[in-house]
């Protein structure tokens, strides 16, 4: 166990470096000058942004420079804000994209699995071919188009929720809706899934020549066995509820750190959007490490075999 | 007619698949005492572990569904039970040994707790009477440090260790009839007599019956009273030990007989296989399953399936060989044979209830 | 005790001469095997009698025909701007209006379905074939190639997919080749792993170690042994892949990453209809319906194959 763990760390520093440095070069690399897209720029006043940015140094000592601010968890500086830090904008942004995506996830992940349970249990009923129904309607419809559907019905026609922005819980309905929909539809059809093939697994036939009743094998057996394999999902899950937060902030005019991440894209601030790339990757990795320490101490076969 | 412990007539289960009907159990009847030993045997597929999966109800409904046919126990008409009620006989009047311990026992609980939920579901006592109950039969089993078992994951332990705590769990609550699914398959050899001597010993202490699945005849030859033989679905031939080992009828049973490797036997002499593969039960013949596989198929045997032949008291086999009209036949070598003396008649009155035959 | 009772019911009457011996060369056993059916007939005889298959292959195949034909059929070109009817809500000359600058959408978005139909495709087959490539490689060489081509995807599977995705946009630019590549780069490691497993599966199985033992060289048994039995659960994954290439694009553009005005796909029309969604809303409920439907049908249609292939796995 204590090598599995070792080894993954050692994984997750080199992916971490690997993308640091990868995001570095390719943003000098970039075709054109960073500030090329600013008008109005005499070539004074280039020379001066680009030693204010260290962008006349040789490659090599600006690298080095990135790597050592990295470390201490600098990512750089705006192009195009003066004096905005990447670092500034993470601090401002990310606690609210965080709650919005904690509270889908706390909604989307009972949900689903509450549904995935109840689809398998009436397999073959008129609920379960609902709930299947709504799954696969659920991964099927992008999520933007969901946010401006859900907008559009909720917000303008009905005026029953905030159209947009993020003032009170009110406000954070809708977006924490968009993002749950999704996942839950996913989980739910997960869930059927594992459910259905642990319900022919041996050890159920087992419970039930033991004369348990049909909730007891649900809860004793089933549950947590169908559960363990879907939490090495919940790390894609992360992935996915982060991408979806991108356009849903950006739908909803959520000041979350996703609007910030594709408003960055699209005015081509280079260094904005290499600095917030290098943050998700972060985030993502220590996610999923985290997830799969957890996955070993629920699943006691992991313990022994790695 | 006497009261059996219990009674199958006439059993016929299907499956429905998106392909068709499969007929897994077409029209199987047997009966079991209080205290002995029924072998069922058969190859693979033959219906042996879906007949008492369906006696226990462990089936699940649809895609399995019982067509015809009765499964009484001790009076009480099995059938007709709602799965709520079925549930106070499971665990507690039978109880099931499968196959494979390591997936028949859930991953992810300690061994203990599987054994708790049993004896709490049937017994009145509390959780710390239950547990010490759970650790005694541990120990009945023959595991060392039943209290350290106690509190094992099934993956930590062999194959014979889980297969007695399968059996601990299947005696929790003193079961009237132990339905033992091929029970030895997975264990080496050594291993399978520890736990065939297992469940001869805890039969006897405590008058269990057991109906016992095998294609093993050497698991047969120690742990059976009585023989059913089955083949696509149906019983062919059933009798005493006795007269299935050393006088069987059924061609089918002499190829079993004749592919069990002998000691007696010559080196040299090869051993007997049956050609071919069983039917396929989307579609059965219309005469006798056997026939397409049988070396010694006559005419009769492709029209119409054969109905009981009474070769001896309580022993019957279903085969037109036993019919006056068949020339007579000897079995190959390997084969133990007594001269024949067919009796064709109708079934005998104890060992199978009216309306037996598959010819309704 | 006669048969006369039994064959009576059964209709059948059985004489003495059925009860002769038939000969021993009858091959019975065969006569009652169902027909044999070759695997690939088999799967078409089941997508054919699966109703959601033949529906979801129904759409995709109507939805391809309009993206092939439609736009050629179109009075209107796709990139012709036309400042005076701009907006236009759907009528008879523009059947899906017009957008702020005038121009056809029903052209914008036929054009826009082959681009979201291309990358769908290119997005599903391109990192498929990297990974069986690799995979295989890395399956049936072993040793350093393995080592090699396992370490990289251990480390490139712990790097979320839109990092990749950002940093190569950034670097080639917008353009459907650009998208394809990012998928390509992101996807292939998934297919290479589940290909080197299959390749270790069957490298050792005795048809193979026939084929060798009769001279066949590396590659005759990679293409002629091997592959065919992997091909049926690649072709399941290329196609289940499908919505998810064509999702990643609409998403790409939507956040800006990904196609770029004047060309067009569907997810650029849905980022240009949504900023105008309140005042216009068929310019992005048109094409959002049209993805909606399009994975919808992908999807329905790579689990009805998936079933097809491997019945097990059938529920």
């Amino acid at each position: 166990m204590r090598q599995y763990i070792l080894k993954r760390l050692v994984i997750s520093v080199i992916t971490i470096w690997l993308i640091a440095t990868c995001s570095f070069f390719l943003l000098h690399a970039l075709p054109g000058n960073p500030f090329a897209t600013q008008k109005m720029m005499s070539p004074e006043m280039l020379n001066k942004m680009m030693s204010y940015y260290g962008l006349d140094r040789p490659l090599m000592e600006q690298y080095i420079t990135f790597m050592k601010n990295l470390l201490h968890g600098d990512f750089g500086y705006s192009l195009k804000y003066v004096g905005k830090s990447v670092n500034g904008v993470i601090a401002q942004t990310f606690p609210v994209s965080a709650q919005l995506g904690l509270q889908s996830y706390l909604l989307s992940f009972p949900v689903g699995i509450c549904l995935g349970i109840v689809a398998a249990r009436k397999r073959g009923r008129a609920i379960d071919y609902s709930l299947v129904a709504f799954s696969v309607l659920g991964v099927s419809v992008p999520v933007f188009i969901l946010a401006s559907l859900l907008q559009y019905v909720f917000a303008i026609r009905l005026k029953w929720l905030p159209v947009a922005q993020w003032k009170s819980f009110a406000y954070t309905i809708l977006p924490t809706l968009t993002l749950a929909i999704g996942s839950i539809a996913g989980k739910t059809r997960t869930m059927r899934t594992l459910m259905l093939e642990v319900i022919t697994e041996d050890y159920v036939k087992t419970a039930k020549a033991k004369g348990l009743s049909g909730l007891q094998i649900v809860w004793n057996h089933q549950i947590r066995n169908a559960i363990i394999p879907m939490i090495p999902s919940l790390g894609m899950e992360i992935v996915s509820i982060l991408m979806g937060s991108f356009v849903v902030e950006q739908i909803y005019a959520v000041p979350g750190i996703g609007a910030y991440f594709v408003s960055s894209v699209q005015s081509l601030d280079y260094t904005m959007t290499l600095g917030l790339t290098v943050f998700f990757g972060v985030f993502v990795i220590t996610a999923n490490f985290i997830i799969d320490l957890i996955y070993g101490l629920i699943d006691p076969r992991i313990r022994v075999v790695k | 007619m006497e009261e059996h412990l219990l009674t199958v007539r006439n059993l016929r289960v299907s499956f429905d698949t998106y392909a068709g009907e499969v007929q897994a159990v077409r029209g199987v009847s047997f009966y079991l005492d209080e205290g002995e030993t029924l072998a069922i045997v058969g190859e693979s597929g033959c219906g042996k572990s879906v007949t008492i999966q369906t006696i226990m109800k462990l089936l699940p409904t649809p895609p399995s569904r019982i067509k015809e046919g009765s499964i009484c126990y001790q009076g009480k008409e099995l059938t007709a039970l709602s799965d709520k009620e079925m549930e106070e006989y499971r665990g507690k009047e039978f109880s099931m040994i499968f196959q494979d311990s390591m997936t028949s026992l859930n991953p992810t609980m300690r061994v203990g707790k599987q054994m708790i939920e049993g004896i709490l579901r049937h017994q009145k006592i509390s959780r710390g009477e239950a547990k010490k109950r759970a650790v005694e039969l541990l120990g009945k089993v023959g595991l060392p440090n039943p209290e350290l078992v106690y509190r094992r994951y099934p993956h930590t332990m062999s194959g014979g260790q889980r297969q007695r705590v399968m059996i601990a769990m299947a005696m929790a609550c003193n079961p009237k009839i132990l339905f033992a699914d091929e029970p030895t398959t997975a264990l080496d050899v050594t291993m399978q007599a520890q736990i065939l001597d297992l469940m001869n010993q805890l039969k006897k202490e405590l008058g269990t019956s057991i109906l016992l699945i095998t294609h093993d005849l050497g698991v047969v030859a120690k742990m059976a009273d009585r023989i059913a033989v089955m083949y696509a679905g149906k019983v062919v031939e059933y009798g005493d030990a006795r007269q299935i080992f050393y006088n069987p009828c059924h061609p089918y049973t002499w190829g079993l007989l004749g592919a069990m490797p002998n000691l007696i036997q010559d080196v040299k002499s090869e051993l007997y296989a049956i050609p071919g593969t069983p039917p396929d039960l989307y579609a059965p013949p219309e005469g006798c399953a056997f026939a397409a596989r049988c070396p010694y198929a006559m005419g009769a045997c492709l029209k119409l399936d054969p109905e009981e032949y009474v070769c001896s008291d309580g022993h019957v086999s279903r085969c037109w060989l036993m019919d006056e009209r068949a020339e007579e036949v000897t079995p190959p070598d390997g084969v133990p044979t007594l001269p024949r003396k067919s009796v064709p008649g109708k079934p005998s009155g104890n060992t199978l209830p009216e309306g037996g035959t598959a010819h309704e | 005790m006669t048969n006369s009772g039994i064959s009576g019911v059964s209709g059948v009457e059985l004489k003495q001469e059925d009860f002769v011996r038939l000969p021993k060369e009858r091959n019975l056993s065969d006569a009652i095997v169902r027909p044999s059916v070759s695997y690939w007939s088999d799967v078409f005889r089941r997508i054919r009698s699966d109703k959601v298959a033949v529906m979801s292959l129904g759409i995709i195949c109507i939805i391809s025909l309009f993206a092939i034909f439609a736009p050629i059929l179109c009075p209107y070109e796709y990139e012709t701007t036309d400042l005076l009817h701009t907006n236009l809500a759907p009528c008879r000359e523009h059947w899906f209006g017009t957008d702020s600058l005038g121009r056809d959408q029903w052209a914008r978005v036929w054009i826009g379905a082959r681009t979201s139909l291309l990358i769908g495709l290119g997005g599903a087959i391109v990192p498929q074939v990297i990974g069986i490539f690799l995979g295989g490689l890395s399956g049936y060489f072993g040793g350093w190639v393995d080592m090699l081509i396992m370490r990289i995807i251990d480390v490139g599977v712990c790097i979320p997919s839109l990092v990749y995705v950002t940093l190569i946009m950034l670097w080639l630019g917008s353009g459907p080749a650009a998208i394809i590549l990012a998928i390509a780069i992101t996807g292939w490691m998934d297919s290479a792993r589940v290909v080197r497993g299959r390749m270790l599966q069957f490298k050792n199985r005795e048809f193979v170690l026939a084929a060798s033992t009769q001279g066949a060289g590396s590659l005759r048994i990679i293409f002629r042994h091997i592959l065919p039995n992997i091909l049926g659960q690649q072709v399941v994954s290329v196609s289940s892949a499908i919505p998810g290439a064509i999702f990643l694009e609409a998403y790409l553009s939507f956040i800006g990453l990904g196609i770029k005005s004047p060309m067009t796909s569907w997810g650029q029309l849905c980022q240009v209809g949504a900023s105008f969604y309140r005042l216009y809303p068929y310019q992005l409920f048109i094409p959002g319906l049209l993805i909606s439907i399009t994975i919808l049908a992908f999807y329905l249609f790579g689990n009805c194959l998936r079933d097809a292939l491997d019945p097990h796995l059938r529920d």
